[in-house]
């Protein structure tokens, strides 16, 4: 019995919604193509992709709003977009427009209607950063505000589940990092986060879990680290006037690119390649490493359609 | 341990996501009182429904009026007619696509609001603007002409109207789910501008053509005027029942085709 509450203990997060299996054709071409993945709570879960490879679409049929042609979804153990699942489930989309008469603080008063035990309204207001314009008009919010304000709508119900579908479009930085605060903060209370977004800074400061999809299938999946980690290359970067194809014999060395004054070697082992250039050419100037960060990572993957 | 304690715990977690009754109907009431909010602070919205039918009636039933009280009273019953379809079709037929075109409503979809709410509210909104044609025209016809209505005809006059919203509040639905959003408002005055003159809401259908006067008895809003019409007698003498079961139909027809339309567009 003390095994077993420590066991629990232990877990500190569980599985809220799951896809296993799941394809989806538009027309005869597929958006998605066997997705498996698991949602836990108290994480955040970031899919990446470029424009069109199914992104929005693995979002709509964990809501319940489109069906997959097959495999099988589950949010909370019941069908997506039932009743039940929805009303613990909160979910941001792209919206060009919100109804423009009504003001911050009405908008709000209705969504928290809708959910049986809604989140206190000065919480709502405190986490979306809206304290200073409850009485606007959503007619006169900028492009980030109206971000903020459908950031409210969305966690009015207290969610256990969250689908935020590109949440910091428009934002300038400040409000940006009240965003990313606000996550940070609704993760730790146990919510679980699904996440699309455009800014690989935003997936490499929030995100747990990282699935890239290219052609709606999934090309890579892991935390920010073993993504980055995936691709081994590290870069150096120095002023030289050595011939490109001099410097390809290097060991270890995998590309060479000049680029400008500057030339960059990528290499799979930092020691063997920097100890045989500062032999050789012991007065290289401004010379940086660099490991990869996860933009590098996103497009290298992204082009190489590298299989997991 | 314990199935009895996991269907325990099952069993607690359903309820704590159900809503009380109190809490349901809330929905309803906040989403009609915002409902009512957004669309009378919009001035394109409020200010063409509620003035366009006192506007018209003043210059048609007022100072073009060559027949007297006769035909003043004609013509408040046809304008009231003409002035309850208005904010029913907008409402819903405009209101609804802008909206849906702007994605807000996949926003509602994905919460757990009853769908019904958002028809709800806009009836009882339409209906609220009824109610305020019909006293602006009221307003009119009282001080500018030399209409007399017993307080029976008045109540009669206005519940028929009031209530007569309900096919055009299916029509709008049906057009609002169908629409596109930049389109939604000149489609749905293209559809509303002619079945009212063609109806004789403008001019009395006497005065139009023997076809068009056939053909009327195809369009909803001719039943409508003619039960108006009846309050004062001054209708072209089709049975009471026989208006309330073509309204009825038309009600039943567009209901169910907005139903269609909607299941069309929602899961796929």
């Amino acid at each position: 019995m003390q095994i077993h509450s420590n066991q629990q203990q232990n877990i500190h997060s569980s599985v809220i919604a799951s896809a296993y299996g799941l394809t989806k054709s538009f027309a005869g071409k597929k958006a998605l193509d066997n997705i498996d993945l698991e949602i836990k709570s108290g994480q955040v879960f970031a899919i990446l992709g470029a424009n069109g490879a199914g992104k929005t679409t693995l979002i709509n049929i964990l809501l319940g709003r489109l069906n997959a042609d097959s495999g099988e979804v589950s949010v909370f153990g019941v069908k997506a977009g039932s009743l039940q699942a929805k009303r613990q489930a909160g979910a941001m989309l792209q919206v060009a427009n919100l109804p423009e008469t009504l003001k911050i603080k009405e908008h709000i008063q209705l969504f928290q209607s809708y959910y049986p035990h809604p989140m206190d309204y000065q919480q709502v207001i405190h986490y979306a950063g809206l304290q200073d314009m409850q009485n606007r008009y959503s007619k006169k919010l900028s492009g980030g505000e109206k971000q903020r304000l459908l950031f409210a709508l969305s966690i009015c119900g207290n969610p256990k589940l969250l689908f935020l579908d590109e949440p910091s479009v428009g934002m300038d930085v400040e409000a940006r990092q009240g965003l990313w605060q606000a996550i940070r903060d609704l993760r730790a209370a146990g919510t679980g986060i699904v996440l699309t977004t455009h800014y690989l800074e935003e997936a490499d400061n929030l995100a747990d879990d990282i699935v890239l999809i290219k052609q709606g299938l999934i090309i890579k999946r892991g935390s920010s680290e073993q993504i980055k980690s995936s691709i081994s290359h590290t870069t150096i970067r120095f002023i030289s006037n050595e011939k490109p194809e001099v410097l390809e014999l290097l060991p270890a060395v995998v590309n060479v690119q000049p680029s400008g004054k500057f030339i960059q070697l990528h290499t799979d082992n930092v020691n063997q390649t920097l100890t045989a250039l500062l032999k050789s050419y012991p007065n290289l100037q401004d010379l940086t490493v660099s490991s990869p960060g996860l933009e590098q990572a996103f497009l290298q993957l992204n082009n190489s359609g590298e299989e997991v | 341990m314990n199935n009895s304690q996991i269907i325990n715990d099952a069993q607690s977690m359903d309820s704590s996501q159900s809503m009380k009754m109190g809490q349901t109907l809330n929905i309803y009431y906040l989403e009609s009182k915002f409902e009512w909010l957004k669309s009378i602070r919009n001035p394109a919205f409020a200010l063409p429904a509620v003035l366009f039918p006192a506007l018209f009636y003043t210059f048609f039933g007022v100072l073009m009026n060559q027949h007297g009280p006769q035909a003043a009273t004609y013509l408040l019953c046809t304008y009231g007619t003409f002035g309850i379809i208005g904010p029913a079709l907008f409402s819903f037929g405009a209101g609804l696509a802008v909206e849906r075109g702007q994605g807000w409503l996949d926003i509602k979809d994905a919460s757990p609001m009853p769908a019904s709410a958002q028809i709800v509210s806009r009836l009882l909104v339409s209906m609220g603007f009824s109610v305020m044609v019909l006293i602006s025209l009221g307003l009119v016809a009282f001080f500018f002409t030399d209409v007399s209505l017993s307080l029976a005809q008045v109540l009669k006059l206005s519940t028929i109207l009031v209530m007569g919203g309900l096919p055009f509040c299916l029509l709008g639905l049906t057009l609002g789910l169908l629409l596109k959003a930049e389109s939604a408002p000149a489609v749905v005055n293209l559809v509303y501008l002619p079945i009212s003159f063609l109806s004789g809401l403008w001019i009395p259908i006497t005065l139009l053509p023997n076809f068009l006067q056939s053909f009327a008895e195809f369009l909803p809003p001719y039943h409508l005027s003619q039960l108006a019409l009846k309050v004062v007698e001054l209708d072209s003498g089709g049975s009471v029942g026989k208006h309330l079961a073509i309204l009825t139909l038309f009600s039943i027809v567009f209901f169910g085709l907005a139903i269609m339309t909607f299941n069309k567009k929602s899961v796929r």
